[in-house]
């Protein structure tokens, strides 16, 4: 069995996870955050089975589930909220939504 | 009798009280009735524990009367209580009796203010401050009528208080005699911590028994009290307050400036004389104020020509014979001196408030003249108080009381022939002053034409005091002329025996003589130069005279003098230090506080993706900090 060595998974999640952080600080379509976020929380996810793999312990997937299980979840919420947003105010612009507060 | 002491102060107390809460309800009669007759309860109980007094006194001469314990703390319990003894005997009859007049005359006086009520009310609270002061048997409760006749002061010097002006002349007097009262304070932390107690007499018993003549914590005491002494009893360095304080309506100037609370301070030496005794020095020293004062006040008493400056500077005179009296040892005779200037003081007070309403509020003299026709009752009034003022003799009050305070110059073991010589040309300057005020008030022709006469009430007021203005000396004759000085011996139960170096009869008669012509000599240089305007014209214009002139107007100028030294270099102050220096640091913290909010923001404007940097920024550094270090 061909054994992936650790560096390359949890760089491979670095690089995920950096994706991710530009997409939720470059992106201003509420939706693509939203999806940039999903990105890093995998990435974490893959870091996590990574790390299990390596120590053989069984924490590392359970708390792979664990994130699976809360991103369904924050996307059910936040879709919910983004489509009520959305039917509000007709945008998905972020930086239209509490940019006038000051 | 004697138990029901407690309801002398307290009466007027409670006139005062329902006329505060009641007064603005009540019609005018009302309140006049409820304070003269308050007032008049409290001189009549007055005068029922002194016949008891007198006729049978008390074991020790002296009755005290403990109402309650004040503040009780261990090591400290003053406590409510009068103390009766000859002494304040004298003071809160003369003061019940004297302010009773006041009060039926002011019923009439102050009819038509709209602050008739308000009027009655702080004179009744003045009066029970005043009995407070007089009758307590320790420092602390005395220092409750002290600052309680000084508020009283105040509020009825700026009593029409819309004009600024009499604003400025009450603040004034309260600031300058709460120098002497800050003194008194000090007086009373050094008596407690050196002494123990705050009871006058045990506070002197224990003074004699500790601190031996002379020593420095005795002439600390004594020079303190002589402070507040001096400020309450506007003698010189605080003497400028008086004259000023002759804003008020004239009754006030008559009860509070003249009769009673600036006598305040004699009573308090006199009460406090075993301190005095204790500290020769600080005697001595309150002989001189009084006769250097007594000097001042009769030049300035001589040219000014508003008719209650000349008299508020004849009372600061005679407060100035009170001292030196006691500065000389002779208590009694200050305290007689005392009864007799309320009595002439007052009327001389009355007597020209009678005139200022006739003339429609008219202050000046030179505007006045011929009014002996036009209102005779209140020229003899006048003239009766004027002559007791100028001591004329063997007739007048005046003249016994002032030439027993000589006599003591000359015969105490600290007297000196220069206070007495003081004393005399005192006498001769205030018959001249006195006279001069009857000569063109009351003779002449007629300037003004007089308006409203004094009805019943005023009259019945002159009338009284006029009667005791000649009459009050008989009850201390000198023993040269009669051998009758009840007065006296009544006072020696509570007060020191005068130590005096005897004198022959012949010596004595001799000074009564001489004492006596100086009076009728102030008297006719006030006829020769009420006679000859054109010899004063001449006088006053060679500069001189115009500059004495000028000088005694304003007072020896310590107005000026306190202005340049003290009050514009403390405006000054005030003004470089109007933002408060210690305000700075506050403000400087605030400020910086609010410079951070201010940075702190921008960080709040609700942009998601900001928010989102900023953590990824915060997340950053610390995950750089954790590898690093």
């Amino acid at each position: 069995m061909i054994t992936v060595p650790i560096e390359h998974v949890i760089l491979m999640a670095a690089i995920l996870f950096s994706l991710g952080l530009t997409g939720v600080l470059a992106r201003r379509n509420v939706l693509f955050i939203l999806l940039s976020i999903e990105v890093m929380l995998n990435a974490a996810g893959i870091a996590f089975v990574a790390a299990g793999a390596r120590w053989a312990q069984a924490d590392g997937q359970i708390m792979f589930l664990f994130i699976l299980t809360m991103a369904a979840a924050e996307v059910a919420v936040g879709l919910a909220i983004i489509l009520q947003y959305y039917r509000h105010t007709g945008t998905l612009d972020v930086d239209a939504m509490g940019g006038g507060r000051r | 009798m004697l138990s029901l002491l407690w309801l002398i102060p307290l009466l007027p107390l409670a006139g005062f009280l329902s006329i505060v809460l009641g007064g603005g309800r009540m019609r005018g009669s009302m309140v006049a009735l409820i304070a003269v007759g308050v007032v008049g309860l409290s001189a009549a109980m007055a005068a029922a524990v002194a016949i008891r007094f007198i006729y049978l006194p008390p074991a020790g001469n002296s009755f005290t009367q403990t109402l309650w314990t004040w503040i009780p703390a261990t090591g400290f319990m003053p406590e409510i209580s009068l103390r009766l003894d000859a002494l304040s005997l004298v003071m809160v009859t003369v003061i019940t009796f004297v302010a009773f007049l006041i009060l039926l005359y002011s019923a009439e006086f102050m009819g038509g203010d709209e602050g008739y009520a308000r009027f009655f009310a702080w004179m009744d609270l003045f009066v029970a401050s005043m009995l407070v002061l007089v009758l307590a048997d320790n420092f602390l409760l005395l220092y409750l009528g002290w600052e309680g006749v000084g508020m009283c002061s105040f509020l009825l010097i700026g009593f029409w208080y819309r004009d600024s002006a009499n604003a400025r002349a009450a603040r004034k007097a309260f600031i300058v005699t709460r120098i002497g009262d800050a003194a008194f304070v000090v007086a009373l932390f050094l008596i407690f911590t050196h002494l123990g107690t705050l009871t006058i007499q045990e506070a002197a018993a224990r003074a004699s028994r500790e601190w031996p003549v002379g020593s420095g914590l005795a002439v600390a005491a004594a020079a303190l009290m002589l402070a507040a002494a001096v400020g309450k009893s506007a003698q010189l360095p605080l003497q400028t307050w008086l004259p000023d304080a002759m804003a008020g309506p004239t009754p006030v100037s008559a009860l509070i400036h003249a009769a009673t609370m600036v006598t305040a301070g004699v009573y308090l030496i006199a009460r406090a004389n075993a301190f005095f005794t204790l500290a020769p020095f600080v005697q001595w020293l309150v002989a001189v104020i009084g006769a250097v004062t007594l000097l001042l006040a009769a030049f300035a008493a001589l040219v000014q020509c508003d008719i209650k400056r000349v008299l508020a500077y004849s009372t600061m005179s005679q407060v100035g014979y009170m001292f030196l009296a006691l500065g000389v040892g002779a208590w009694s005779a200050a305290i007689f001196h005392f009864m007799v200037h309320a009595f002439f003081k007052s009327l001389l007070f009355l007597g020209a408030g009678a005139v200022i309403m006739a003339l429609h509020e008219e202050h000046d003299i030179f505007a006045m003249g011929g009014l002996r026709r036009a209102l005779p009752g209140t020229f003899w009034a006048f003239l009766i108080g004027a002559a007791s003022l100028a001591a004329l003799p063997v007739v007048t009050a005046g003249f016994y009381s002032k030439d027993l305070i000589l006599l003591c110059d000359w015969t105490s073991k600290s007297g000196s022939v220069w206070l007495w010589a003081a004393g005399l040309a005192g006498a001769f300057l205030t018959a001249m002053y006195a006279f001069r005020l009857v000569f063109i008030v009351f003779f002449g022709e007629l300037r003004t034409k007089p308006g409203r006469k004094p009805g019943f009430r005023m009259g019945a007021a002159l009338a009284v005091l006029a009667f005791f203005s000649l009459s009050a000396g008989f009850i201390q004759i000198p023993p040269d002329i009669v051998n009758f000085s009840p007065l006296s011996e009544l006072l020696e139960t509570s007060l020191p025996r005068l130590s005096a170096v005897s004198v022959g009869t012949q010596t004595e008669a001799l000074l009564q003589a001489v004492a006596g012509l100086a009076g009728l000599a102030g008297i006719f240089f006030a006829w020769f130069f009420f006679r000859h305007p054109a010899l004063v014209e001449r006088l006053v214009l060679t500069p001189l005279g115009s500059a004495f002139r000028r000088l005694w107007l304003e007072g020896w100028c310590f107005d000026r003098a306190y202005d340049a030294l003290f009050v514009r270099p403390y405006i000054r102050l005030a003004e470089i230090n109007k933002d408060d220096c210690i305000d700075l640091l506050n403000r400087t913290l605030a400020r910086a506080c609010e410079s951070m909010h201010y940075l702190l923001i921008g960080t709040q404007n609700g942009r998601v993706r900001q928010y989102a940097a900023a953590v990824t920024l915060g997340a950053i550094v610390i995950i750089a900090l954790m590898v690093l270090l």
